[in-house]
C-alpha cells in the first residue's frame, strides 16, 4: 500500500513539475475536462493547500483501506452460510485504547504543518501592492490603492465578458463550447477587464462588498476570502509565475452568483509597471471616479 | 396506511380486541397513540422526501449540460434553498422522530410516549409548517432563494417569502422542541423495571442525546430567524453593519444551531445501525458503553466547532486554529464508532438481509463522508474546498448515504414488526443495489468537480466541468426512481407479504421483539418482566 502510494505521489509531483516548467512562459489555471484533483497553483499558499489536501487524502485512503479491508474480510469469512459460529465477546480494552490513541497521534501530525501554514498566511504586513476588491451584484471592482508606497488612482470594474453573457441567457441556443479565448474554452470564466498583478511581489488584498456577501476566489492563488458589506477582510498572495488565472465568486450572492468570474493576469514587474503607468495616464484625475459607482441594473 | 385505516370499520371484530379507534378522524387526526403518530411522521417524511427529491431533479436537470436550458437562475436558487429546507426539516428529522415514536416505547417497555397529546400536536404542526413553506413557491417573487443557511443581507432581499419561511421555521422548531421534550420525558420516566440506562438499546441512547441537542439549539435558530424578521420588517439592524450590527454574527448564531443540527440528523442513524449490525452478525454490539460515551462526546464537541463552516469569513488566526483542532477531534469518537461496528461484524455469523445491506452501505459510505469531513477541517485546504462542490459531495455522503440510508435500513428492519408482514427480500436487495450504483454516480464525481474548482450553488458552469456533471445528473435520475421502488416494495408487502414471526430476525434481541407482529395497538400496558435473553445490551444480573 505504502509503496504504491509513494509512487503515485511521486508520479503526480513529477507531472506537476512538468506542467510547471511548461507553464513558465504563460501559465494557465483553466480546469481540465475529467479533472480529478486539486491544482497545485502558482503560490506558496496554493502549494500548501495542495500539500495538506494530499496528506489528508492519503491518511484517509490508508485508514479506509484498513477499515474497509477488515470489513470485507469479515463479510467473506464470517458468514453464516459458510458455517461461521458467532463469538460472544463484546469488549477488548486494549484494542479500544489503541484505536483511540493512534487517531489522536495522526491528527496531531496533520495539525502541526497546517498550523504553521496558517500562521504564515495570517501575516499580511509589508506588501508591495495593495488592491482593494469590492464585490457587487454581480461584478467586481478593483482599486490599486497603493503601489510601492504611492497611491495609484487606478480603479475599474470587471465583469463577465459579453460573449459568455450572451451565451448564458436562458435558452440562448448558443453553444457554451464555442466561447473561447485562443484555444481555451473560457465560458463563464472570462471578464471584460482582468485584474493585472505583478509577479514575485507581495500583494495585499483588502476585500469588501457593497450589497451582499460575495467571496473572492482564484484557485491558483490557493485561498478564498469572503467579501462582506461594511467589513474589510485582508489576505495576501505572491504569484510566482506570469499567467492568466481564473476563478469565480464563491458565496451565493443572488441570481447571477454563477456569472461573476474573476480573471487575474500576472505579469513580470517591468511589464506590470508599464501597464500601470498606461492606466494612470488614461485615467486623468478629473475623470477618475472618486468613489465606486453604484451597481448597474442587473442583466438577465 | 390511510386507506387501510379508512377501511378499518369493515374489520370491527379484528380491531376490537386491539382497542383501535374506529373512524379515520379518530384514528389518525386525534390520535395519541405512539405507533399511529410514528406512522404519520414516517408517511409525512416520505412525502417530503419525494417533494425534495423532485426539486433535486430540477437542479440536476439544469446542471446536466452547460448553458441554461430549463430554469432561470433565480428559480434555480429557490430550488436549492427549498430542497435543503424540505429534506432537512421535512424529511430526515421527521423520519427519525417517527422511528423514535414507534420504537422508543417498544424498546424500553413503556405503554406509550410520556406526553401523548403533545405528541399529536408536535406532529400536526408539521403539515401546516410545510404548507406555509411550500406556498412561497407560488408567491410573487417566489420562494426564499438565499440558500437554506439564510445568510443576510442576501436572504433579506427576498420578498414576503422571507416572512413565510421564517414563520414555517418557527413552527418546525416548536414541533421539534415538543418532540424532544416528549422523548426525554419518556426515556427518563417510563422505562420498564430493570431497563437501566446502561441497558437501553443504543437507538434509545442516541435519541436521548439527540433530544437534548434539539432542545439546546432549536431556540437558537428561532432567535436567529426572528432577528432576520425584525431586520427586514421592523427596521432593526442586528445584521446590518451600517446600523451597528454585524452580518457575520448571523453566521455564528446560525451555525451554533447548524452544527449540532448535523448531529441531530446523524446520531439516531448511529443508533439504528448499532441495532441492525449486531442482529445480523448474531453477536453483541462491540463496546456498548464506548458507543454511548462516544455519542455523548460527539454531542458535546458539536457545540464547539460551529465556525468550521465559516473559515473564510475573516476570523482571527486564533479562532481558525481553535475551530480546526476542535473539529479534527470529532474524528476520534466517530472513529471509535466505526471501529466498533467493524469489530461487531468480526467473528460474527453474518447474513445479509436487506436491512443489513443498508447498514453496511451506511458504514462504508458514511465513513467516506467522514473522511471528506476531516479533510474539510484542515483550514489551509479548506481555503480551497470551501463553498465548492467538494462540500456538496461531503454533506450528501453524510446525509444521504448516512442519515437516509439508516432511515431506509430502519424501515426494512422494523417493518415486519409494524405490519406483521415480510417484504420481498429479492426486491429489497434490488432497491439497495440500484441505490448504491446511482447514489455514488450522483455524489462521488462532485468531489472531483469541487477540487477542479466548481463553486456550489451555481446554475451553469464552464464546459470543463461538463463531463462529471453529466454523470452526476445520470446518477440523480437513477435515484429519482428509488422512492417508487420503496413504495411498491412496501405496498406489495402490506398486501401480499408473508406473515412475520414475533422475533422476525434470528439474531434480534430487545423488548420490541417480545411483542407479537404486528405490534398490537397497545403494548406494555403493564410493565414487562425483563428476562436475560430479552436484553440486547448490558448484563441483567447486575
Amino acid at each position: 500500500m505504502k509503496s504504491l502510494a509513494t509512487t503515485r505521489i511521486r508520479r503526480a509531483v513529477s507531472a506537476a513539475v512538468l506542467a510547471t516548467t511548461a507553464g513558465m512562459v504563460h501559465a494557465s489555471s483553466m480546469p481540465a475536462r475529467w479533472q480529478l484533483n486539486m491544482g497545485e497553483g502558482v503560490t506558496e499558499t496554493a502549494r500548501n493547500a495542495y500539500r495538506m489536501h494530499m496528506i489528508a487524502l492519503w491518511v484517509c485512503v490508508v485508514i479506509g483501506v484498513i477499515v474497509f479491508g477488515a470489513m470485507a474480510y469479515a463479510m467473506f469469512k464470517f458468514r453464516k452460510s459458510k458455517g461461521a459460529v458467532a463469538a460472544q465477546w463484546s469488549h477488548n480494552t486494549k484494542a479500544e485504547v489503541i484505536w483511540t490513541v493512534i487517531p489522536i497521534l495522526i491528527l496531531v501530525v496533520m495539525a502541526w504543518p497546517a498550523t504553521q501554514m496558517l500562521v504564515k498566511q495570517a501575516d499580511t504586513s509589508n506588501p508591495v501592492l495593495t488592491v482593494k476588491v469590492t464585490g457587487y451584484q454581480w461584478k467586481w471592482r478593483y482599486e490599486y490603492v497603493d503601489y510601492e508606497g504611492k497611491p495609484t488612482g487606478v480603479n475599474f470594474v470587471s465583469k463577465l465578458d459579453a460573449e459568455s453573457d450572451k451565451t448564458r441567457q436562458l435558452k440562448s441556443g448558443l453553444d457554451p463550447h464555442a466561447v473561447k479565448v485562443g484555444d481555451e474554452a473560457t465560458y463563464l470564466l472570462n471578464v471584460d477587464k482582468p485584474l493585472v498583478l505583478p509577479t514575485n511581489a507581495k500583494i495585499r488584498f483588502v476585500v469588501t462588498a457593497d450589497d451582499v456577501i460575495h467571496a473572492w476566489w482564484v484557485p491558483a492563488l490557493g485561498w478564498k476570502t469572503d467579501a462582506i458589506p461594511d467589513i474589510i477582510n485582508d489576505a495576501w498572495t505572491l504569484i510566482e509565475q506570469p499567467g492568466t488565472y481564473r476563478g469565480q465568486c464563491a458565496e451565493l450572492c443572488g441570481q447571477d452568483h454563477g456569472f461573476m468570474p474573476i480573471v487575474v493576469e500576472a505579469k513580470p514587474k517591468a511589464e506590470f509597471d508599464r501597464w500601470l503607468a498606461a492606466q494612470q495616464a488614461a485615467a486623468t484625475p478629473a475623470t477618475a471616479p472618486a468613489a465606486p459607482a453604484p451597481a448597474a441594473a442587473p442583466q438577465g | 396506511m390511510a386507506t387501510h385505516a379508512a377501511a378499518g370499520h369493515h374489520a370491527d371484530h379484528h380491531d376490537d380486541h386491539d382497542h383501535k379507534p374506529q373512524g379515520f378522524w379518530d384514528r389518525w387526526v386525534f390520535t395519541t397513540n405512539h405507533k399511529d403518530i410514528g406512522t404519520l411522521y414516517l408517511v409525512f417524511a416520505f412525502i417530503m422526501f419525494c417533494i425534495g427529491g423532485a426539486m433535486s431533479g430540477v437542479i440536476r436537470a439544469e446542471l446536466m449540460t452547460p448553458g441554461l436550458q430549463f430554469v432561470d437562475p433565480g428559480f434555480f436558487n429557490q430550488m436549492t434553498t427549498v430542497h435543503a429546507l424540505v429534506m432537512i426539516f421535512g424529511g430526515v428529522m421527521p423520519a427519525f422522530v417517527g422511528l423514535a415514536n414507534w420504537m422508543i416505547p417498544l424498546q424500553i417497555g413503556a405503554p406509550d410516549m410520556a406526553l401523548p397529546r403533545m405528541n399529536n400536536w408536535s406532529f400536526w404542526i408539521m403539515p401546516f409548517a410545510f404548507t406555509v413553506l411550500l406556498c412561497t413557491l407560488f408567491l410573487p417573487g417566489g420562494a426564499p432563494a438565499g440558500g437554506w443557511t439564510l445568510y443576510p443581507p442576501l436572504s433579506l432581499q427576498g420578498g414576503s417569502s422571507v416572512a413565510f419561511a421564517i414563520f414555517a421555521i418557527h413552527m418546525m422548531g416548536i414541533s421539534s422542541i415538543m418532540g424532544a421534550i416528549n422523548i426525554i420525558a419518556t426515556i427518563l420516566n417510563m422505562r420498564a423495571p430493570g431497563m437501566d440506562l446502561l441497558k437501553m438499546p443504543l437507538f434509545v441512547w442516541t435519541w436521548l442525546i439527540t433530544a437534548f441537542l434539539l432542545i439546546a439549539v432549536m431556540p437558537v435558530l428561532a432567535g436567529a430567524v426572528t432577528m432576520l424578521l425584525t431586520d427586514k420588517f421592523f427596521g432593526t439592524s442586528f445584521f446590518n453593519a451600517a446600523g451597528g450590527g454585524d452580518p457575520v454574527m448571523f453566521q455564528h448564531i446560525f451555525w451554533f444551531f447548524g452544527h449540532p443540527e448535523v448531529y441531530i440528523m446523524i446520531l439516531p442513524a448511529f443508533g439504528v445501525v448499532s441495532e441492525i449490525i449486531p442482529t445480523f452478525a448474531r453477536k453483541p454490539l462491540f463496546g456498548y458503553q464506548a458507543m454511548v460515551y462516544a455519542t455523548a462526546s460527539i454531542a458535546f464537541l458539536s457545540f464547539i466547532v460551529w465556525a468550521h463552516h465559516m473559515f473564510t469569513v475573516g476570523m482571527p488566526l486564533g479562532g481558525e486554529l481553535f475551530f480546526m483542532y476542535a473539529t479534527m477531534m470529532i474524528a476520534v469518537p466517530t472513529g471509535v464508532k466505526v471501529f466498533n461496528w467493524v469489530s461487531t461484524m468480526w467473528k460474527g455469523s453474518m447474513t445479509f438481509e436487506t436491512p443489513m445491506l443498508w447498514a453496511i452501505g451506511f458504514v462504508i459510505l458514511f465513513t467516506i463522508g467522514g473522511f471528506s469531513g476531516l479533510m474539510l477541517a484542515i483550514v489551509p485546504a479548506d481555503f480551497q474546498y470551501h463553498d465548492t462542490y467538494f462540500v456538496v459531495a461531503h454533506f450528501h455522503y453524510v446525509l444521504v448515504t448516512g442519515a437516509l440510508f439508516s432511515i431506509i435500513a430502519a424501515v426494512y428492519y422494523w417493518w415486519p414488526k409494524w405490519t406483521g408482514r415480510m417484504y420481498s427480500e429479492k426486491w429489497g436487495k434490488f432497491h439497495f443495489w440500484w441505490t448504491i450504483v446511482f447514489v455514488n454516480l450522483l455524489f462521488f464525481p462532485q468531489h472531483f468537480l469541487g477540487l477542479a474548482g466548481m463553486p456550489r450553488r451555481i446554475p451553469d458552469y464552464n464546459v470543463a466541468f461538463a463531463d462529471w456533471n453529466l454523470i452526476s445528473s445520470i446518477g440523480a435520475f437513477g435515484m429519482l426512481c428509488t422512492p417508487v421502488f420503496m413504495f411498491l416494495i412496501l405496498w406489495h408487502s402490506k398486501k401480499h407479504g408473508a406473515a412475520a414471526t414475533q422475533q422476525v430476525w434470528e439474531g434480534a434481541h430487545g423488548l420490541e421483539w417480545t411483542v407479537p407482529s404486528p405490534a398490537p395497538h397497545h403494548t406494555f400496558t403493564e410493565p414487562p418482566v425483563i428476562r436475560a435473553q430479552d436484553l440486547a445490551h448490558g448484563d441483567p444480573t447486575h
